[in-house]
């Protein structure tokens, strides 16, 4: 067919398909790229940016103020009880918390497509298996199984993030799941099949990308979770053990000095506000951006 | 190119689905295809036709390969079809291609179309990298459409377009058979003889043999070289499709025929009485024993078989037709009407 001469077509009008409209980056995805990106630098300089080591006290300033509450610019957001430097202890929280919740997050993404893909790919058995798998996940309080786990395990850094990474997995795998066999029982997945693509390729390069909408806007609500998840089982002790601190953390001890130094909460709080937010917003509109269809 | 080599013989293809009727319900056997043996040439159509519900798309699917038959075999250019999955059938993908009826969901949306027109190439590693592009355009060409729509999505095209990229990303690999499942009746009466005339024109520069499935008495036979008609998963008629479709000998290929609207015609249509087949319920003997106007006694007790009839040849399984029974005046409470 390859050999039909270009030019024994009748040259058609060639009218250029009109151009894409680049549709402006809203403001406020703007500020919310911003944020993020500052929190990627704060958390992969923390030592550059830290003015203290997040051990270090400072026994003469205690519960200091931040500048503009009374404060001193040696510690511009403020001390704890210890005389603690806040923002020195945000910097260092910053860095755990977003690891944890990046970490885990990728990791029950992964877990949950992967089990869902299969379940979709193989039916029979191995989806009865995998159902089976989500239907225990989602019966079971995970802050009991947490529990049992770090009780058993003892707390290590990297086995809490896989814990986490295991909260919320089985919603993605149901989400793929259903997706792959509505696309491969009828459409664009049974169509490349049949023109002999490899499973690889059908379930990487069609149904991924066709079903990615619906996951990032999964994990942009997963995100926000694990941070608050991350805080609660730090709350109970169970999280990030002091000395180490993260945001979570921070929240819990600052509880007990509200009323006399609500800076010491104030700061953590509105870091994890307004890293959601961001996360939502950039989420929602990512997904709007991927698709063809809407832009 | 019209050459009378076989290039795909099926021989007595079963296909049964198992259905439960209601929560409790004891499951109850459908025979989807029930014994259909089909033979299709090289550079051919094969045009087969039939109500909905009657088997014509599953009896496609079993002979792409993409579907395994419960009994009965298909061989394709000589050799056995291999299971679904194995890397023989893969393989096998470039040599055969479906058109769907439904072209915006067999293609994927987040894919231009030149990139979708692209995969069979990859997929089979036809060509080298840098030359696709050069490969597109003239697979793009030669289905009608231009070489800048390649960057379009397929949203963005019309449905006559759409389907036109889905017939171009079948032919990249220039199969030798086209499985064409109800390719026009999603596009407007228009649209519909633009792509009847773009799939003769493919076969006739390419060679590609057709089986080509339609409740369109007059696609298929401006479409085909010979004609099946199934009735409720068997076929009850073949032969060529003029004789097929001007003068048919079986009653059901009769009364489908004569359902055809002509301007101007009055009366001469047979309406069947009696219930739309049930796959579920099969009744006994002929299939189509209840509805049928000529039915005799010995319908109801036996299967006809699809044989040569005596009297002139044609390939027909109806015991009326074949002059072993004489026609009855159907059963009771089936009648012949003419509105």
């Amino acid at each position: 067919m390859s050999d039909i001469p270009l030019s024994a077509m009748p040259a058609p009008a060639v009218s250029a398909p009109p151009a894409r409209r680049q549709a402006r980056v809203p403001v406020l995805v703007v500020l919310a790229i911003l944020w993020l990106v500052l929190m990627l630098v704060v958390a992969f300089a923390a030592d550059l940016l830290s003015p203290f080591p997040y051990t270090a006290l400072d026994l003469r300033n205690r519960l200091s103020p931040p500048v503009g509450m009374g404060g001193v610019w040696l510690h511009a957001l403020g001390t704890d009880e210890l005389g603690r430097d806040v923002l020195s202890r945000l910097i260092t929280s910053i860095r755990m918390s977003l690891l944890i919740a990046f970490g885990a997050t990728a990791i029950s993404a992964v877990l949950g497509v992967t089990l869902g893909f299969l379940a979709a790919h193989f039916r029979g058995l191995v989806e009865q298996a995998v159902l089976a798998l989500v239907d225990f996940q989602a019966s079971m309080p995970f802050l009991i199984l947490a529990l049992a786990v770090l009780a058993f395990f003892g707390n290590a850094l990297p086995l809490f993030i896989c814990l986490l990474g295991l909260n919320g997995w089985e919603r993605y795998a149901r989400i793929a799941r259903g997706l792959a066999v509505s696309a491969g029982s009828q459409g664009y997945a049974a169509a490349v099949t049949g023109l002999g693509a490899s499973p690889w390729r059908v379930y990487g390069r069609h149904v991924l990308p066709n079903i990615a909408s619906t996951l990032i806007v999964s994990m942009t609500l997963a995100f926000p979770e694990i941070i608050l998840l991350e805080s609660g089982l730090s709350f109970l002790g169970l999280g990030v053990q002091p000395p180490m601190t993260s945001l979570g953390n921070m929240v819990g001890y600052g509880r007990e000095y509200l009323t006399r130094a609500p800076w010491i909460l104030l700061a953590p709080s509105s870091v994890i506000v307004i890293t959601t937010l961001s996360v939502s917003l950039l989420g929602d509109w990512l997904r709007d951006r991927l698709d063809p269809t809407l832009r | 190119m019209t050459g009378d080599e076989t290039l795909l013989h099926a021989q007595d293809l079963v296909r049964r689905y198992t259905m439960r009727r209601g929560m409790f319900g004891r499951p109850v056997e459908v025979r989807a295809v029930d014994g259909v043996s089909l033979t299709l040439r090289r550079g051919q159509t094969l045009g087969l036709v039939g109500e909905s519900g009657c088997g014509k798309s599953t009896t496609g699917r079993m002979v792409l390969g993409l579907e395994v038959p419960d009994s009965g075999g298909i061989a394709f250019a000589n050799e056995r079809m291999p299971p679904p999955g194995t890397p023989e059938w893969r393989r096998l993908r470039a040599r055969m291609a479906m058109v769907y009826q439904d072209p915006l969901g067999a293609l994927d949306r987040r894919l231009d179309i030149g990139t979708q027109v692209a995969e069979p190439l990859e997929i089979h590693g036809i060509g080298t990298r840098a030359d696709r592009p050069g490969r597109v355009e003239a697979l793009l060409r030669s289905v009608g459409l231009r070489p800048d729509q390649a960057r379009r999505y397929p949203h963005e095209l019309s449905g006559g377009q759409r389907q036109r990229a889905v017939l171009a990303r079948a032919l990249a690999t220039s199969p030798d058979l086209l499985v064409c499942d109800e390719p026009i009746s999603a596009l407007d009466v228009s649209i519909q003889a633009q792509v009847m005339n773009l799939l003769s024109e493919v076969q006739q520069r390419s060679g590609v043999a057709m089986l080509f499935i339609s409740h369109d008495l007059r696609a298929v036979r401006q479409m085909s070289h010979r004609v099946a008609v199934m009735y409720l998963g068997r076929v009850v008629e073949e032969g060529e499709p003029d004789e097929v479709l001007h003068s048919p000998a079986h009653p059901y290929a009769q009364a489908l025929v004569s359902a055809i609207p002509h301007p101007g015609r009055r009366g001469g249509r047979i309406v069947l009485r009696g219930d739309p087949p049930n796959p579920v319920a099969r009744p006994a003997g002929c299939a189509f024993h209840p509805r049928c106007p000529v039915a005799a006694s010995v319908c109801a007790r036996e299967v006809p078989a699809l044989k040569r009839r005596p009297l002139d040849g044609r390939l027909v399984a109806c015991h009326v037709a074949q002059g072993e029974a004489a026609p009855g005046a159907g059963l009771p409470q089936n009648a012949m009407e003419a509105a």
